[in-house]
């Protein structure tokens, strides 16, 4: 095989042709048509479902929409109207919130998880499988456990009144100044685990000898967090970072589940706003104006995950 | 043997109080550990132990002495209720029935798709990789709308063939990604050995890169059953009837019926969240497995 290329490789190019740079070999340079159809019938079925819907949605942002007549053209009248739109300014302030607080301590306690749990010894792999089976929970049945506990009857309340905090019981999900809060909590109970499972794969990855040249070295357990295992994470950190920013743009069955957005919007994300004014407000082309503000949040975590994902690919 | 155990016999005795501090601290070490791990571990498991015993207990039992009492009642009929009363075994099959072939013709496609990018010089593979990839980061608000109009054109809007359809067009894009990594890694000369034997595409395809592949397929199909069957945003964008929902959505409804029931609302958690923790203990490894190959790609 490896002569039958060399020999019909001169016919066809100029003599002596330079190797194509960086072309590995990697099978025949003709592609089989049943392989041409492998790549298409995915991909047309991905172009059915998403790339055309998507492009449909970003006409519809343009559009005033009520989901049975036709749409009317209104130009950029969807995203002027936001500007004043003072739920949408909330829910705005909510996902930013959401993505900082949510984010940021699903990534600092998921690596506190890891740095404890990342050595191999007995029982170990309980105290793993303890933290990571609420990611297999629907955010639907977790949301539920948790209602169960906000209830103003409910266990939380119980317990504050059983250890005689009774002054501190409370409407959870039915106060505007807890709602988002409390909504939050089964969020990252659910998300902590997957976040370690990331970083204890990052951290088996890490050469011990790194660690023992700077226990040589003198450095303290704090220094070795600080200038081994930081750093050598990095990768790591980018893919949980992205995980983090999609995830809580997408954020909804929790929310939904839990206070749809109220008591007066006070929970509301910009996903359950988006969901609730396409589908029960029924203003199709607001909804598909939301969703784009979404896309935009989001597109900038997917540009930097692609272009770490392009490097990697080739 | 005996001879060379000596000298480290002797240099253990001479060293006998450090090594014993030394042990002293890695067992304290080892209790501070547990101590610490272990109420992490239970303090994470708290809110299922209580949905469990919740589901136990009868109403009057929660009514009487609330959610957080101790189980003064055991009862099996919550469940009764949920399945039967609470739509929860029809809404437990239409999960099944959309989840199964979802998750089988999805990583059919994506499988062949990775094969053809990763294994021939086809013209833009990179930038088809990308793209495809691309439409699964979408946030999948921006789909609601069109996607919900799509089944009502193609005149499967409210039946579970739709949600099939979205769930196939949603995910392919990441599992090839992910399948793309792990079969570029395969040796090429594997494939050139079975050209030379006359091989096909096909039978490459089939008989060679399939197999060598399915760590990562057996990773994914467990990865992919969860979030299929826990997905309540496209179940309730392409579906209408109550008898066609999904359970997570039955779920809610049921949180609907039967208002500050806890007792039957637990069970039906309960029985929502068994498949996916049975899939979940049985293919654990597989499933982390399919975490991280999913991210470190």
């Amino acid at each position: 095989m490896p002569d039958t290329a060399v020999l019909t490789a001169p016919d066809r190019e100029a003599p002596a042709p330079p190797p194509p740079r960086g072309r590995r070999n990697r099978g025949p340079r003709r592609t089989p048509p049943l392989v041409l159809a492998f790549v298409l019938v995915p991909l047309l079925a991905e172009a059915l479902w998403v790339f055309w819907p998507a492009l449909q949605g970003f006409y519809l942002a343009l559009t005033s929409w009520d989901g049975v007549s036709a749409p009317t053209f209104v130009g950029l009248d969807n995203f002027r109207e936001m500007a004043h739109d003072d739920v949408f300014l909330d829910a705005t302030g909510h996902t930013v919130l959401w993505l900082l607080l949510f984010g940021g301590l699903s990534a600092v306690l998921g690596l506190a998880a890891a740095l404890v749990l990342q050595q191999e010894r007995r029982g170990v792999g309980f105290y793993r499988a303890a933290l990571f089976l609420p990611v297999v929970f629907s955010l639907v049945a977790t949301a539920l456990v948790w209602q169960a506990i906000y209830q103003p009857d409910g266990v939380l309340n119980q317990l504050l009144e059983s250890v005689g905090l009774g002054n501190l019981r409370h409407a959870w999900l039915a106060d505007q100044d807890t709602a988002l809060y409390a909504v939050m909590v089964p969020a990252l109970w659910r998300q902590i685990g997957y976040v370690m499972v990331l970083y204890v794969a990052g951290l088996k990855g890490i050469d011990p000898a790194l660690y023992e040249a700077a226990k040589v070295d003198g450095a303290g357990a704090w220094q070795r967090l600080r200038h081994v295992t930081l750093p050598q994470l990095r990768s790591v950190n980018a893919v949980v970072l992205s995980v983090i920013v999609i995830d809580s743009l997408r954020s909804f069955d929790v929310v939904w589940s839990l206070t749809r957005g109220g008591p007066y919007h006070s929970s509301e994300l910009l996903s359950t706003y988006m969901y609730s004014t396409a589908f029960q407000s029924l203003r199709l082309g607001y909804g598909s104006a939301l969703a784009v503000v979404i896309f935009v949040l989001a597109f900038g975590v997917i540009c930097s995950y692609l272009v770490r994902a392009f490097r990697e690919a080739d | 043997m005996s001879a060379p155990s000596a000298p480290s016999t002797a240099s253990a005795s001479s060293t006998h109080s450090a090594s014993a501090t030394a042990l002293r601290r890695r067992r304290a070490a080892t209790a501070g550990f547990h101590l610490g791990a272990g109420t992490l571990a239970v303090l994470w498991l708290l809110p299922i132990a209580l949905v469990l015993v919740t589901s136990l207990r009868s109403f009057d039992d929660i009514a009487a002495h609330g959610l957080g009492s101790w189980p003064r009642s055991f009862t099996l009929g919550n469940f009764g209720q949920a399945w039967n009363d609470g739509g929860q075994q029809r809404a437990l099959i239409n999960s099944l029935l959309v989840t199964v072939p979802a998750v089988l013709v999805t990583l059919a496609l994506a499988a062949m798709a990775a094969f053809g990018l990763s294994r021939y010089d086809l013209p833009f593979r990179r930038s088809l990789l990308l793209l495809m990839l691309g439409g699964n980061l979408l946030p999948p608000q921006i789909l609601l709308i069109p996607v919900s109009k799509l089944s009502e054109l193609l005149g499967i809007y409210d039946t579970l063939p739709a949600l099939v359809g979205v769930q196939i067009g949603f995910g392919v894009g990441f599992y090839v990604f992910v399948l793309h990594g792990f079969m570029r890694s395969i040796p090429p000369e594997i494939q050139q050995a079975a050209v030379v034997d006359g091989a096909g595409p096909w039978q490459i395809f089939w008989r060679i890169i399939l197999p060598l592949t399915r760590p990562a397929l057996a990773a994914l199909s467990a990865l992919s059953f969860t979030w299929i069957f826990n997905d309540l945003l496209w179940a309730i964008t392409v579906l209408r009837s109550d008898t066609k929902m999904p359970i997570t959505a039955a779920l809610i409804g049921l949180q609907g019926q039967y208002v500050s029931m806890w007792n039957v609302i637990a069970a039906g958690s309960v029985i929502a969240a068994a498949p996916t923790v049975i899939v979940f203990l049985r293919f654990q490894r597989h499933f982390v497995a399919g975490l991280n190959l999913g991210a470190v790609k």
